[in-house]
């Protein structure tokens, strides 16, 4: 593609200069970012601790990855394994997958994009920062004093009976994190409902936001149900209260219910707020409003309310009664529909556009396959005789890496791409980006689609040394790891590069309908001057052109 | 399933052979597999039909192409079309999905009894004839097995891969599952539910014979003495014949022909006497107080061990006669009648 058909419109680089104020430089020194009330300056806090550790919990899945390319237990002993994978899974979802976009992105546009001048409450903002590093240090503290081998699950009666490793201090970390989850939920919620500009109606906000609103709902209602489960855990444990234990006339399945209560709607939690980085990526690269824009909102509320009602389906073959399983099957190919229904609308929003192959594009076409295929994958899970041989094995491993890598990750990549210049005022480097989505999509697909076979075949998840019929696929999978690894690391290195030398992006790069894009880059720490008054709805290019032609009238 | 029989015996024979497939070794696997065929072709047919149109819109619609994009506001026909259509192919799937779950869950009334025992880290097998097994179970082809699972310390899951079949394995309570085996041969048993440091080294081996041969051999791994044997060597030195005697003025109810039936409880409510059942009410007798007696029995928790509870209860069930009534309920609260002994308190 030659860069005559590229939509970037970039100042002349030659005397092209950062605004003077922006909210990056507004005030100097480490102590104006750590008690900054500034939601943008606490997306980028945030924006670096998830990065910091999401390669942590990255080098764990590698060293998983590379005790699996052999089927005997060679690399390492089983119980430091089993440290790894549980490490890798604690980081992964609370540290990275759960606050990624809402914490990162969320707190940095949704304010932007309805038009107000900050969250609701930007202390409480800061504090849910300052827990999520609290509950982090706890998580590294398990980490650093010898591990923790639950699983990400934290299964009783084996977190609380059969294991002399930090169970207590993983959980005290994760019940920490939690509440920076609520309080980001919470500060969404009444912002969107309080602070929205003269004008931005509900129907003419951003899907971003509904997303987001559709995600924090879930953090606000699923996340204290976790919290109660880590202090039954932590008490059960520490005093033996028996709530799980059976030889107290406690019940282990209880646990189940009550930890999936949260961690299903986690998933939503996870995705949601990726779906809405889809949203607005593909309508500005198609230059289109996005196809059905308010099915495409409500099917976002509609995951988040039935997403409380299909927790069961963790535990089909658990001994559930079969009529209780019926239903939860059901519940559960009824949350399958709005995702179909968003998939073509996405694809949809593509008819007729204008559409170019920016970075953030090619993250979001690679989300839309990989997505599609991780949520076809979950229906072969909620089929109930279906899931009986495929639960536990490393198909299900593949499914939810398809869904919370190949979507969510997907979808943060897209953002991070997509909303760069308006963060840092500068332009990533466009082929090696490319090369990037690339590496990833190809590396993602060679790590993952080997394991769909081997669940299939039967070998079972979270095995250190495995049967040596299933090595040719685990190699391959080991293999696809390590292009994915190259994957990640190159955004690092060249996004760490443009902070200095990328090209300066003015105000609206991609040409997007977005309040974010009206204001400059970096906007200033109050955004917006006058609040503006919202008389469009999004994605309105119609409204665009006209506004642009106008200014170049006024100053022609 | 609904393709040709000839052509599905001929693909399941190259799958069979092929390295990307498991083993069809039980009665149950072509169901699962004709299902699990279907859900890969609306997998595909829906990735295809995703990526047709997301790279037919993108050459199509190409900014060289097509300049200037045309809004167009939605369409309530395809917003329709797309959610009538998944939501049909789901519930195909889950009317599928749940015929396979009863076939799967619900054993056949004359399967034979099989006891399981999970621990930290091992699966022990015992035979109704008294054979033990670690790690190791051998079964017949040709006959349903019911294997009646319990752990012992944490959650464990029985997997039999090439069977198709899967069961939580739950302390503190049993859990069923059934199998009928067709191909003689050797398939893995995998605990397939994170239990601790050696997870992946809970293995173990189903060995598949024909009649003949597992006849030979349960004949020659007996142990002479039967699980029921045990359990009456047990019933007698824990002392449960002094009240249990079975005469009228015993301070226990008689356990002949309990098994199976509708027992009146002192609280009033009616039960059905199941493994389940029996097994708890050795370990918390006060809960589980039979109407007529004085809650005098006292709780042997921790003083038997899950082999013994198996050998007491197979002892129970052996001493009346409706043995094969509610084999197959053991774990399901069910609400069905179950004929009633002699002795027993009629419901």
């Amino acid at each position: 593609m030659s860069a005559t058909h590229t939509i970037v419109n970039l100042p002349d680089q030659r005397t092209a200069t950062l605004p003077k104020r922006n909210y990056l430089n507004n005030e100097d020194g480490l102590l104006s970012w750590l008690f900054t009330g500034d939601h943008k300056r606490i997306a980028i806090l945030y924006l670096i601790s998830i990065t910091f550790f999401f390669f942590i919990g990255g080098a764990f899945a590698g060293l998983i990855r590379l005790e699996l390319l052999t089927p005997q237990p060679d690399l390492v002993a089983s119980d430091t394994y089993n440290k790894f994978f549980s490490m890798h899974g604690i980081i992964m979802i609370f540290l990275f997958l759960v606050p990624s976009v809402p914490a990162t992105l969320g707190n940095f546009l949704i304010p932007i994009m309805i038009g107000a001048k900050d969250l609701a409450f930007p202390k409480v903002n800061l504090l849910s920062w300052y827990l999520y590093w609290i509950g982090g240090l706890f998580t590294m503290a398990a980490l650093v004093l010898g591990g923790v081998d639950t699983g990400w699950t934290f299964t009783t009666p084996l977190s609380t009976h059969y294991l002399n490793t930090h169970v207590v201090t993983a959980a005290t970390g994760v019940f920490i994190i939690g509440f920076s989850s609520i309080f980001t939920g919470l500060n969404f919620i009444v912002t969107i409902h309080r602070m929205r500009a003269p004008g931005m109606t509900w129907f003419r906000m951003p899907l971003f936001c509904w997303s987001n609103y559709a995600a924090s709902i879930l953090m606000v209602l699923g996340t204290p149900v976790l919290a109660i489960t880590l202090v039954l855990v932590a008490l059960e444990r520490l005093v033996g209260i028996g709530v799980f234990d059976p030889t107290k006339g406690g019940d282990p399945l209880l646990f189940q219910h009550l930890f999936w209560f949260y961690s299903h709607p986690a998933v939503y939690i996870m995705i949601l707020p990726g779906m809405g980085v889809i949203s607005e990526v593909i309508s500005t690269f198609s230059r289109k409003r996005v196809f059905g824009y308010t099915a495409v909102a409500f099917s976002s509320v509609a995951i988040a309310l039935f997403g409380f009602f299909v927790w069961a389906h963790h535990m089909f073959i658990m001994g559930v009664s079969n009529y209780s399983a019926l239903v939860f099957s059901l519940l559960t190919m009824l949350v399958a529909v709005p995702s179909a229904i968003k998939i073509f609308n996405w694809a949809f929003t593509l008819q007729k556009g204008s559409i170019t192959f920016e970075t953030p594009m090619l993250y979001a076409f690679g989300f839309l396959g990989l997505f599609t295929i991780g949520g076809m994958t979950g229906v072969f899970l909620g089929a109930l005789g279906m899931d009986i041989h495929l639960t536990e094995t490393y198909f299900i491993v593949a499914h939810f890496h398809f869904v919370m890598v190949g979507g969510m990750l997907m979808a943060f990549l897209a953002g991070i791409h997509f909303w760069w210049p308006k963060m840092t005022g500068r332009m990533y480097p466009e082929s090696l980006s490319k090369l990037a989505a690339v590496t990833t999509f190809i590396g993602f697909n060679l790590t993952f689609l080997p394991q769909f076979i081997l669940g299939y075949l039967g070998m079972p998840r979270r095995y250190h040394a495995y049967p040596p019929e299933f090595q040719v696929l685990n190699v391959l999978s080991t293999a696809g790891a390590t292009v994915l690894g190259v994957g990640y690391m190159l955004p690092l290195l060249y996004l760490g590069w443009s902070l200095k030398y990328g090209a300066i992006a003015g105000n609206n790069p991609w040409q997007a309908t977005g309040l974010e894009w009206q204001i400059q880059s970096p906007p200033l720490t109050e955004n917006f001057i006058e609040t503006p008054v919202v008389d469009h709805e999004a994605y309105d290019y119609e409204w665009l052109a006209h506004k642009t032609a106008q200014e170049v009238t006024t100053v022609g | 399933m609904h393709i040709s029989p000839v052509l599905w015996q001929f693909l399941v024979k190259w799958l069979n052979a092929s390295a990307l497939f498991p083993r069809e070794a039980s009665t149950i696997a072509p169901y699962a597999d004709a299902l699990y065929f279907f859900l890969l072709l609306i997998t595909v047919v829906g990735l295809v039909l995703v990526g047709v149109l997301v790279f037919g819109f993108s050459i199509r619609y190409r900014k060289e192409k097509h300049p200037v994009a045309v809004q167009v506001e939605g369409s309530t026909l395809l917003e329709a079309t797309w959610t009538i259509i998944p939501l049909a192919l789901f519930l195909i799937v889950f009317v599928w999905g749940a015929l396979l779950y009863f076939r799967i869950y619900n054993p056949p009334t004359n399967a034979m009894n099989i006891y399981v025992v999970g621990k930290q880290w091992m699966w022990k097998a015992e035979h109704p004839g008294g054979q033990h097994e670690i790690n190791a179970l051998h079964v017949p082809t040709g006959r349903p097995v019911q294997l009646t699972m319990i752990s012992q310390d944490v959650f464990h899951s029985f997997s039999i891969p090439d069977f198709r079949v899967k069961r939580e394995v739950i302390p503190g309570r049993y859990s069923t599952v059934w199998f009928q085996a067709t191909t003689p041969g050797t398939y893995h048993i995998f605990c397939t539910q994170y239990c601790g440091t050696n997870h992946s080294a809970m293995i173990g081996e189903v060995t598949v014979l024909s009649p003949d041969d597992y006849d030979k051999w349960t004949q020659e791994s007996t142990s002479g003495m039967s699980l029921a044997q045990n359990g009456e060597r047990l019933f007698a030195s824990m002392g449960c014949n002094a009240c249990h005697s079975g005469s009228a003025a015993a301070r226990g109810p008689n356990l002949a022909g309990v098994y199976g039936s509708k027992l009146q409880l002192a609280s009033g409510s009616q039960v059905l006497v199941n493994d389940a059942y029996l097994r708890d009410s050795i370990l918390n007798p006060s809960q589980h107080i039979t109407a007529g007696y004085a809650p005098i029995m006292p709780t042997y928790q921790g003083q038997i061990s899950e082999d013994g509870l198996i050998d007491l209860v197979e002892y129970i069930k052996a001493m009346q006669n409706n043995y094969r009534v509610q084999q197959t309920l053991t774990t399901s609260q069910s609400n069905q009648a179950a004929p009633t002994t002699p002795g027993t308190v009629k419901p």
